[in-house]
């Protein structure tokens, strides 16, 4: 069984590294497997040594720290986060966050909203109009007007969570509300009319119905479409990052390509393997849960 | 190391009379280009923290999103074009009132044309014995050029990369000089794009997209700062014309752009990020450029510029590359510290306010006063002045290398080396802005 995958890879490789031999761009050759494999441990490398400079950045902040209470004892001394810069796994980590945060928000908003418009049919149409309306909006679109609404609400003296985080997130929400909206009030109204009829005759209060019988019943719609959600929100964040510069993967990108280092486009090449088996990953994992949390697992493939 | 160390001890003594700074964290704003050397400077050589400051750099995507940082707050100050904290403070574009208390160069700019431009530019252009093209190379060789695009109707496109940018108006400048109209602004009429009666059209792009802008074929030209002029000869696709060190010899440059908010809140932090970057752009210059390749070193980051070393270094070391392998001494292509690159003079601003009179930007006559008053509100030599006085109290700097504070007016002598002949007095604005051929003048209004 993984014979076959294996196969794939190496042609795709073999493919890729001949026709990166024969693309000449204005920055040198098409970036082959091999340059990746290069650029790959030269970031380990870049990370390694930005941490041995934080490190000696805190010591001296320490010393600094200490020199000035011997001055002025009633100096409060503080430690400042690192100043340096973020390196391509800081950037991975930070791009990480920043989807699960946007996912989740919009799994706290999109479901109970499903639940409650797949239960209720006049709510369905008095809302399925706007769900169409609002879906086929790229999310590139909502970028600017985030960007704006954030820095005119988030004002803060010392935020906790930077705006450049909050408006990725918000982005990200946005954009996969939608999917998990659908699947789970379509999943709450194709519930099997037995089950139905079943807390019918029990008399189960509508909190109890919800908890024992939609919910459980539901769940299977409900993980695929966290799933088709969780794969947009990947998608949008990088595209996000990259046009607001906001911290992650896209901004490493787009750093790279500003950058026109005749590294850069190895790193670009990079940063995209690296893009793809994490939203590889991602799936997997949802497809996991979805798997744990099912009772139905046809389903869950 | 061995350096911060030392130095450390003896800031933390006077650090009574300068008093800490009331804000520790701070985050600055830059454009991948090699100008913005003093800050990565500062920041590598530990200057910041000298001054007990913690500063985080952050690359901007362009020039406009880089005011908008600095104005709401989440930057607390950046390396800007000089026209930036003018236009901003005037309230051409964005109103804000935005300082500067340190200029950050001179010169560092360069105007590039595409290939197939510089095909057509190159019969026009006398040559030297050894057949290499003789410098300065004028806009009179583009004339012919632009001229047959406007006859068989094509718009002929040139790149700069902020409507109030320095390379706007060298760009103008130069264009202006060899008879080729650039085109007026009229924001009275909410015209902002600065093509009224253009020959030659031009549109902004942020400076590490010129390039690939130009290899797009979207512009025919452009005005940039380094390394992006150097970055089209090592693609081979296209040939920088001309310096700014050639149209304007010394000409100011970059500065740095802090809000009269944030020097008034934070009057020890502004003295002290003073102190560092004038330590920086003293590093940079000192002993006759000898630091200049760690320089190009730390730039060659991808933190910083992130460009090729080589290609940095073409420029930062004193040499100029035109056509591929017509490399030209320039040794003041780029200046930081040397020539008091790094004072804020009057002068300096009221420059950039008369291209910003003479190609329409401020859209009516203003008395010479008016001028003089606008740079005094932008421009901080006072600022300046105490933070260079502590370092020479301090022995970190030498007193013979700033001018003398004492009689220093802020205005520098009338300036002769222009490409076009034209002589700068900064005292007398309006009879400058009347002396061109090109541009408006006193009476003028679209």
């Amino acid at each position: 069984m993984i014979a076959l995958p294996l196969v794939g890879i190496a042609i795709f490789l073999i493919l890729w590294s001949m026709a990166a031999d024969r693309i000449d761009t204005s920055l040198g050759k098409f970036p082959g497997p091999s340059n990746v494999a290069t650029q790959m441990s030269t970031l380990y490398d870049e990370h390694v040594a930005e941490r041995v400079k934080a490190e000696a950045f805190y010591e001296r902040q320490e010393k600094r720290n200490a020199a000035r209470l011997e001055k002025d004892p009633t100096y409060e001394a503080k430690v400042r986060n690192y100043t340096g810069k973020e390196t391509f796994f800081d950037q991975i980590i930070t791009s990480l966050i920043t989807v699960m945060s946007g996912f989740l928000l919009a799994a706290i908003i999109a479901i109970p909203l499903g639940i409650a418009i797949g239960l209720n049919k006049t709510l369905n149409t008095a809302i399925n109009p706007i769900i169409q309306i609002f879906k086929p909006v790229s999310p590139l679109a909502w970028l600017p007007l985030v960007t704006m609404v954030v820095s005119a609400l988030y004002v803060s003296q010392d935020p906790i969570v930077p705006k450049s985080f909050v408006n990725s997130m918000i982005t990200v929400s946005l954009c996969c509300l939608w999917p998990m909206v659908i699947n789970t009030s379509v999943g709450v109204a194709s519930i099997d009319s037995d089950l139905v009829n079943v807390s019918r005759v029990l008399r189960l209060p509508a909190l109890k119905h919800v908890q024992k019988i939609v919910i459980p019943a539901s769940i299977p719609m409900i993980f695929t479409g966290m799933r088709l959600s969780l794969s947009v929100a990947w998608m949008v964040l990088i595209a996000a990052e990259m046009l607001a510069q906001n911290p992650g993967l896209g901004k490493f990108v787009w750093d790279e390509f500003q950058n026109g280092s005749s590294d850069s486009l190895s790193r670009i090449m990079t940063a995209v393997i690296v893009i793809g088996f994490i939203g590889f990953l991602l799936d997997r994992a949802m497809l996991q849960l979805q798997r744990l949390a099912s009772w139905d697992k046809a389903s869950a493939q | 190391m061995a350096l911060a160390a030392s130095t450390f001890t003896v800031t933390s003594t006077t650090a009574e009379e300068l008093g800490y700074p009331e804000k520790e964290e701070l985050k600055f704003g830059f454009i991948k280009l090699t100008d913005m050397a003093p800050i990565a400077v500062a920041y590598e050589n530990g200057y910041f923290e000298d001054e007990g400051l913690y500063v985080t750099i952050e690359a901007q995507a362009n020039w406009k999103v880089l005011l908008n940082g600095v104005i709401d707050g989440s930057l607390d100050g950046a390396h800007m074009l000089a026209g930036q904290p003018i236009a901003a403070t005037m309230g051409f574009g964005t109103k804000a009132h935005i300082i500067t208390p340190f200029s950050m160069d001179l010169n560092g700019n360069g105007i590039t044309v595409s290939n197939e431009i510089w095909k057509q530019m190159k019969p026009n252009i006398p040559k030297m014995a050894d057949g290499r093209p003789v410098h300065p190379i004028k806009a009179d060789a583009l004339k012919p050029v632009v001229d047959k695009y406007i006859a068989d109707g094509k718009p002929f496109n040139m790149g700069m990369v902020f409507p109030v940018s320095t390379h706007n108006y060298e760009l103008r400048y130069w264009l202006a000089a060899g008879g080729i109209h650039p085109g007026y602004y009229a924001p009275h009429k909410g015209d902002s794009s600065g093509t009224i009666d253009a020959e030659a059209l031009l549109s902004v792009t942020p400076p590490p997209q010129m390039p690939a802008t130009l290899e797009a074929g979207t512009i025919y030209g452009y005005c940039v700062g380094e390394p992006w002029n150097q970055q089209a000869v090592f693609k081979g696709i296209g040939v920088p014309v001309i310096t700014d060190y050639e149209i304007w010899k010394n000409n100011p440059e970059k500065v740095f752009g802090i809000t009269a908010e944030f020097a008034e809140k934070y009057p020890n932090t502004t003295v002290r990020l003073t102190r560092a970057l004038i330590r920086a752009a003293m590093w940079l210059d000192e002993n006759n450029n000898a630091n200049r390749p760690e320089a190009v070193k730390i730039l060659s980051q991808p933190n910083y510029v992130g460009a090729d070393y080589d290609v940095i270094a073409n420029s930062m070391t004193g040499t100029f590359e035109y056509e591929k392998g017509d490399k030209r001494e320039v040794p003041d292509f780029n200046v930081f510290f040397r020539y008091n690159a790094t004072y804020p003079f009057y002068s300096d601003a009221i420059w950039y306010l008369s291209q910003m009179r003479r190609w329409g930007q401020i859209s009516e006559d203003k008395s010479d006063d008016w001028y003089i008053d606008m740079a005094k509100s932008v421009y901080r030599p006072d600022i300046y002045t105490t933070a260079a006085k502590s370092l020479i109290a301090e022995k970190l700097a030498d007193a013979k290398d700033f001018p003398n504070f004492d009689t220093e007016t802020g205005f520098k002598p009338p300036q002769k080396e222009f490409i076009d002949g034209v002589v700068y007095d900064g005292t007398k604005p309006n009879a400058y802005i009347d002396s061109f051929k090109i541009g408006l003048k006193t009476g003028d209004k679209l």
